[in-house]
């Protein structure tokens, strides 16, 4: 019998929703870890029962939590991360050299095939692996030493490294991006990284054009595709199809191309989902009215998925972490937003209902296809 | 005696004892974080050995927050009679 389980990170603790696949009676766990910040949950796609979990507060720091069960019962783990070498500076808000510091994980991304294996993305922007199930972690330094570290710089959620993308056709490539340095990739397993800004222009920099300095919100790959690359920046919504070489715009015909989230449909490498936010000043849905658009054809041409959205007094928040996607038949989408509500749909984005309306604010959602 | 959350990170429901050859906040912490590994980093940063900012020590009606953490504790807490308080401080959220 095919399921979905649903990981669901909160301000306030954590929660596994879990479903058949028909995806319409749903089962609630939780809160674990109750008032702590979860920024992040992932399952193992080579153990579903293998997940990690970033637990973190301001007072207390971070801790990680590792569950062998599928999410019914935590043990935490190493939570000892140190930068390789010396940290030196990145720019604070201000422009001014600041030192840098670890704040938390934003990003935890397991192997594709080992389950002990799991990247962090973490807050200052620097990339961390474990090979021992979380045990111990230690830092990629590599990007760090690229030497353009001096000139990134924090986004309004701090200098954060949010997304993870590992390429299934080549263990040796990866991709990063950072709040507010841009993309990154590497070909040799971490050793080395380049920038992949190319075509990025952000208005609010000094060169709009820069090498880095770009606030990516999120980056999405279909595994089977995995050149192809789709961007939620700042603002804009961008296409590469050069695996980052190069970046073009395919959001311009959007009410507004402001937004955190953007994902693929499981079977189909051209369908695009991306919730449009009004703008970096006023953090909600356009006209108060919550719609997750959908693209076809892989960006440019756009269509408004509303059905069971509240489309009038919604100003909710949907951030970056916060959209899944599961690969059953019928693809279902998932998305949590800072209301505490939690969507699904069943049917590609076609039809939503919530799977819970009344969580602590949500910070990232990510679905696990048990077959 | 641990703040809430780290009660329940260390899996207990009670004050912890330890025992030191000197008792100092230092050395009761290392011997906490030693019987507790997942304590380790939430109450003092594991790279630099500082407190962490929103952590504060109290004994005996006494702020210790920023006194050395190797000065010697209030006998009362030597003895047992007295907690070593670590306490979550005061914000919201």
């Amino acid at each position: 019998m095919s399921g979905v389980r649903v990981l669901v990170g909160t301000r306030k603790g954590a929660f596994v929703l879990t479903a058949d696949g028909k995806r319409k009676d749903w089962n609630v766990d939780g809160p674990f870890f109750a008032g702590w910040e979860m920024y992040h949950l992932k399952g193992s796609p080579a153990d579903p029962n293998r997940i990690y979990a970033s637990q973190s507060t301001g007072w207390h720091g971070q801790v990680i939590q590792r569950s062998d069960d599928g999410g019914k019962s935590w043990n935490p783990v190493g939570n000892d991360f140190r930068y390789a070498t010396v940290p030196g500076t990145h720019q604070w808000y201000d422009g001014t050299p600041h030192p840098w510091e670890f704040a938390r994980v934003w990003h935890l991304e397991p192997s594709l095939t080992d389950p002990d294996t799991v990247y962090a993305g973490v807050e200052d922007a620097a990339l961390f692996r474990s090979v021992d199930a979380g045990g111990s972690w230690q830092e990629l330094p590599g990007l760090r030493e690229h030497g353009s570290g001096p000139h990134w710089q924090p986004g309004a959620g701090g200098m954060c490294l949010h997304t993870i993308i590992l390429d299934p056709s080549n263990p040796e490539r990866m991709f990063i991006a950072i709040s507010a340095a841009g993309a990154f990739r590497t070909d040799n397993g971490g050793k080395t990284w380049q920038p992949i800004n190319r075509g990025l222009k952000s208005g609010a920099i000094p060169e709009e054009e820069a090498e880095v300095g770009h606030c990516v919100h999120h980056v999405a790959m279909h595994p089977d595709r995995p050149g192809t690359l789709y961007m939620q920046k700042h603002w804009d919504v961008m296409r590469s199809d050069d695996a980052g070489d190069n970046w073009y715009d395919v959001g311009d015909s959007l009410p507004t191309d402001f937004g955190f989230v953007i994902d693929v449909h499981a079977h189909e490498p051209e369908t695009l989902y991306i919730v449009p936010i009004k703008s970096d000043l006023e953090h909600f849905p356009l006209d108060g009215a919550l719609r997750v658009f959908r693209s076809r054809t892989g960006g440019n041409e756009w269509e408004p998925l509303t059905k069971g959205l509240p489309q009038d007094n919604c100003y909710v928040n949907v951030l970056r972490d916060a959209m899944s996607i599961d690969s059953l038949d019928e693809c279902g989408v998932y998305f949590g937003t800072t209301g505490g509500q939690v969507y699904c749909s069943p049917d590609g984005g076609d039809t939503w209902s919530a799977i819970v309306r009344d969580l602590p604010a949500v910070l990232s959602v990510e679905v696990q296809t048990l077959k | 005696m641990l703040p809430g959350h780290l009660k329940r990170l260390a899996q207990v429901d009670h004050e912890v004892a330890v025992d030191v050859a000197t008792a100092t906040i230092a050395s009761v912490l290392d011997a906490v974080e030693a019987a507790y590994p997942a304590l380790r980093g939430t109450i003092r940063d594991q790279s630099t050995g500082k407190r962490r900012n929103f952590i504060r020590y109290f004994a005996c009606n006494e702020d210790l927050s920023h006194s050395s953490a190797d000065d010697p504790l209030p006998d009362a807490v030597v003895s047992g009679a007295e907690p070593l308080l670590v306490v979550g401080a005061m914000a919201g959220g």
